[in-house]
């Protein structure tokens, strides 16, 4: 019996997972904006001269650059992402792939992984521990990510599965995430990624007062929804006036001796705060955006890893977010009938994508926007947005600087609010009082092709994004 | 009012805009915005006016415009003016 997975090279590893033409790889992104092992993988699949390959990545981020050179040189002919970030994106925009991306949710990608309607024939796993058979873990070494949430569909269900790791232990790496059973190759490198990189730009608390008024009303909605009572569970994003929410919401609950369920999703160190203040119970994560949270769910038993089905997939018997009572999320565009947009810029550019957006405002008794009402002349509130990538059917709330909408299919909770003496408004509102002070724009011009299918948690067609001229 | 050195007004931080003025004899107006397909050409119409309010009768205008609102775009339009005519350093 061979006591030993690894192989000499990534190389090596593609070639003995027999990867060939027209093929399906998949990546996770808990390295983030830091992480290497894409580029390397790619440039190594170049190198061997394989083609017309599809990639199916949790998440495309702008050091991905390197992508585009390999869709123009049609290594990659396809690429399927919860989430494209503004570089890949332009590119993607401007029509460089033939055929029309597939966005998903977070939910929505394991759900189809697990149910065989996006297969994948090699799973390449960013493990910053692992041991030589396979077993492991982001949560040890230098290169440590925390939770490995979104990997766990990956390496359960690809027909074939790498682990590339920069931190080779002895066999057996006991506090392992994914187990060495769903494994076939490891090899080590330098390095998996660069740790600055981890840790993303936007984890801090916003200082800027327009984000503060609007984090401030964000938690007395909260706090006069009706669900701030014990047992309470939240989701935040890591948008800078997101944290100040949450940190408004954690006076709130340690004042009021509130003692919260569990908080979700993504973690950062604000939520790891409200955790050992005790404002939850336990924290479930599926990806750690800061190295407060990596340090977290390596120490504390209540701060657990979440696969990305357990998370968010509509299609297992339960997942957390249906068990969600707040989450508070953003936007680039609201439009009248409360639909969002997370995909694409005022002038149609890919910038972004649902990541769990979708997932947790179906789940969360109360789904709240929050935004500027405007952002560099244009208003956030508009007719129609560029791209559905949220129904507004699951939006309860926008929160604003200049007053607070509530969905008309709300009625109770718009009567709360107003007895609160929260300053309501009709979400017609605030886009005529944004126009008032941006002017109105004129229609952007959008090209003709299709560039990507927003596919809707449970796989429907959502939306299509044009191409831009 | 005569634009006698070239003056800038303005940031380039969003919502902002920077403006470049300089002595010509002829008006130009360049614009570079992150709005230009939704604002472009009012934000044209109104670098004139202000232009045209000021008595500037040659000059080189070039904006590079994050998103700014008009009221910002003609206070520092005006700004750049009078610190072109010369009557106080920059």
């Amino acid at each position: 019996m061979n006591n030993s997975k690894v192989v000499s090279s990534i190389k090596e590893a593609i070639q003995l997972a027999g990867l060939k033409d027209g093929m399906t790889i998949s990546f996770h992104h808990h390295l983030r904006n830091g992480d290497y092992v894409l580029n390397m993988v790619m440039d190594a699949v170049a190198d061997l001269g394989i083609k017309d390959l599809n990639v199916n990545a949790s998440s495309v981020f702008d050091t991905h650059e390197p992508l585009i050179g390999h869709i123009k040189n049609h290594v990659v002919t396809g690429l399927e992402a919860d989430y494209i970030g503004g570089v890949v994106g332009r590119a993607i925009s401007h029509g460089v792939l033939d055929k029309p991306v597939t966005f998903r949710s977070h939910g929505g990608r394991p759900s189809d992984i697990e149910q065989g309607r996006s297969p994948i024939d090699v799973a390449f796993v960013a493990a910053p521990t692992s041991d030589t058979m396979g077993n492991c873990s982001g949560k040890y070494g230098k290169s440590a990510c925390g939770s490995l949430g979104y990997a766990f569909a990956d390496a359960m269900y690809a027909k074939k599965v790498i682990v590339i790791t920069d931190n080779l232990v002895p066999y057996p790496l006991a506090d392992f995430s994914i187990s060495e059973i769903y494994v076939d190759y490891v090899v080590q490198v330098e390095s998996i990624g660069n740790p600055a990189g981890i840790v993303s730009g936007t984890t801090k608390i916003t200082r800027d007062p327009v984000g503060l008024v609007m984090a401030q009303y964000a938690a007395k909605v909260i706090e006069h929804s009706g669900l701030l009572k014990d047992g309470m569970s939240f989701q935040t994003g890591a948008g800078g006036a997101s944290l100040a929410a949450a940190k408004y919401l954690k006076d709130i609950m340690l004042e009021k001796g509130i003692k919260g369920s569990y908080g979700l999703g993504g973690i950062t160190s604000y939520m790891v705060d409200m955790l050992n203040a005790g404002c939850f119970e336990a924290l479930l994560d599926v990806q750690c955006f800061d190295l407060g949270a990596v340090e977290s769910i390596r120490t504390n038993p209540r701060h657990r890893e979440v696969t990305a089905s357990h998370y968010a997939s509509p299609s297992v018997r339960s997942s957390a977010v249906d068990s969600l009572d707040v989450v508070i999320l953003g936007a680039t565009q609201i439009d009248t009938d409360f639909n969002v947009n997370v995909h694409t810029d005022s002038n149609g550019y890919i910038m972004g994508g649902s990541g769990g957006h979708s997932d947790t405002a179906a789940g969360a008794k109360m789904a709240m926007i929050i935004a500027p009402l405007t952002r560099a002349r244009l208003s956030i509130v508009v007719d129609r947005v560029l791209t559905v990538s949220t129904p507004g059917s699951t939006i309860d709330v926008l929160v604003t600087q200049r007053g607070i909408a509530v969905n008309p299919r709300q009625q109770e909770l718009k009567e709360r609010l107003q007895k609160a003496g929260l300053p309501i408004v009709e979400i017609q509102d605030l886009k005529r009082i944004a126009e008032e002070l941006t002017g109105t724009p004129k229609p952007i011009h959008l090209g003709d092709k299709v560039v990507a299918n927003v596919l809707y948690r449970d796989g429907s067609l959502l939306d299509t994004i044009k191409s831009v001229d | 009012m005569e634009i006698k050195k070239a003056a800038v007004a303005g940031t380039m931080e969003s919502s902002d805009v920077y403006v470049e003025i300089k002595p010509a004899s002829d008006i130009a107006v360049q614009i570079e915005s992150v709005v230009a397909q939704q604002f472009g050409e009012e934000i044209e119409r109104v670098v004139r006016q202000v232009l045209e309010e000021n008595g500037v009768k040659g000059a080189h205008v070039s904006l590079n415009d994050k998103g700014a609102v008009e009221c910002v775009i003609r206070a520092r339009v005006e700004t750049a003016i009078r610190r072109g005519e010369g009557e106080r350093d920059q």
